[in-house]
């Protein structure tokens, strides 16, 4: 019952803005179901996998995706995640939701400016 | 595209693939305005096509955190799958509620995970 409501809370957010389900995700994760935050983020990127693949195709169908584009800035990604992931093993979960919190106040502030 | 272009798009790329894999975002944070600024894409396009690069990250970084024994895969799965149902009611609400209101909620509800997730740890 807690998945749904984390779902759909995160699918609404990704539909109105494009963008989002992340902050969503993976606070509600650690504050709702008691994951460690490590946990929360490895988690959260499972569901954004599937998210993101749904969406895509979705937007697909209309044309919107420059596939070339999207590659080009996925291969630095592919290698920023890789570099992410090995470095959030190395600090404590605290320094991770510190981290988090900083992210969390960022959006708040493109979305408000 | 100029040199100057690809640089940008290779840079802000790295950084939301390090955002994507430290935090558990998908990084269209900064995928979309790396697009709309350096790929030259309108905001609907720079959206779409970021999800190019969100499922790769997202799909990759799974991968990595589950051989550390971080992701609890069914329950990342059910929310990806239900995740069409908040789809619906996204689009209803945003046919109801004018858009300034959607974008000062939602950063209200972000400041307030903040708030909570920095008690958690002990940061306040």
């Amino acid at each position: 019952m807690r998945l749904a409501a984390i779902a759909t809370a995160a699918g609404a957010f990704s539909a109105l803005f494009g963008v989002g389900g992340g902050t969503i995700i993976v606070p509600l994760l650690v504050l709702w179901m008691g994951y460690g935050q490590r946990e929360a983020t490895g988690t959260s990127l499972a569901a954004i996998g599937v998210i993101g693949a749904l969406a895509a195709a979705g937007h697909a169908l209309y044309g919107n995706v420059h596939l070339g584009k999207g590659l080009l800035v996925a291969a630095p990604a592919i290698a920023g995640v890789l570099a992410g992931t090995a470095l959030q093993q190395r600090i404590s979960e605290r320094a991770v939701a510190g981290v988090f919190v900083v992210l969390l106040v960022v959006s708040a502030a493109v979305l408000v400016f | 595209m100029d040199a100057l272009d690809v640089a940008g798009l290779l840079v802000l790329g790295f950084a939301a693939g390090m955002a994507g894999g430290l935090l558990g975002v998908g990084g269209g944070i900064l995928f979309v305005p790396a697009l709309v600024v350096f790929a030259h894409l309108a905001q609907l396009e720079a959206i779409a096509t970021s999800l190019v690069a969100i499922v790769l990250v997202a799909v990759v970084g799974t991968a990595r955190q589950r051989d550390y024994g971080n992701v609890r895969l069914r329950d990342g799965l059910v929310i990806g799958v239900l995740s069409p149902l908040g789809v619906l009611a996204g689009l209803l609400v945003a046919n109801a509620v004018p858009e300034r209101a959607l974008e000062l909620a939602f950063a209200a509800v972000q400041l307030l995970f903040a708030w909570r997730l920095a008690g958690n740890v002990g940061l306040r």
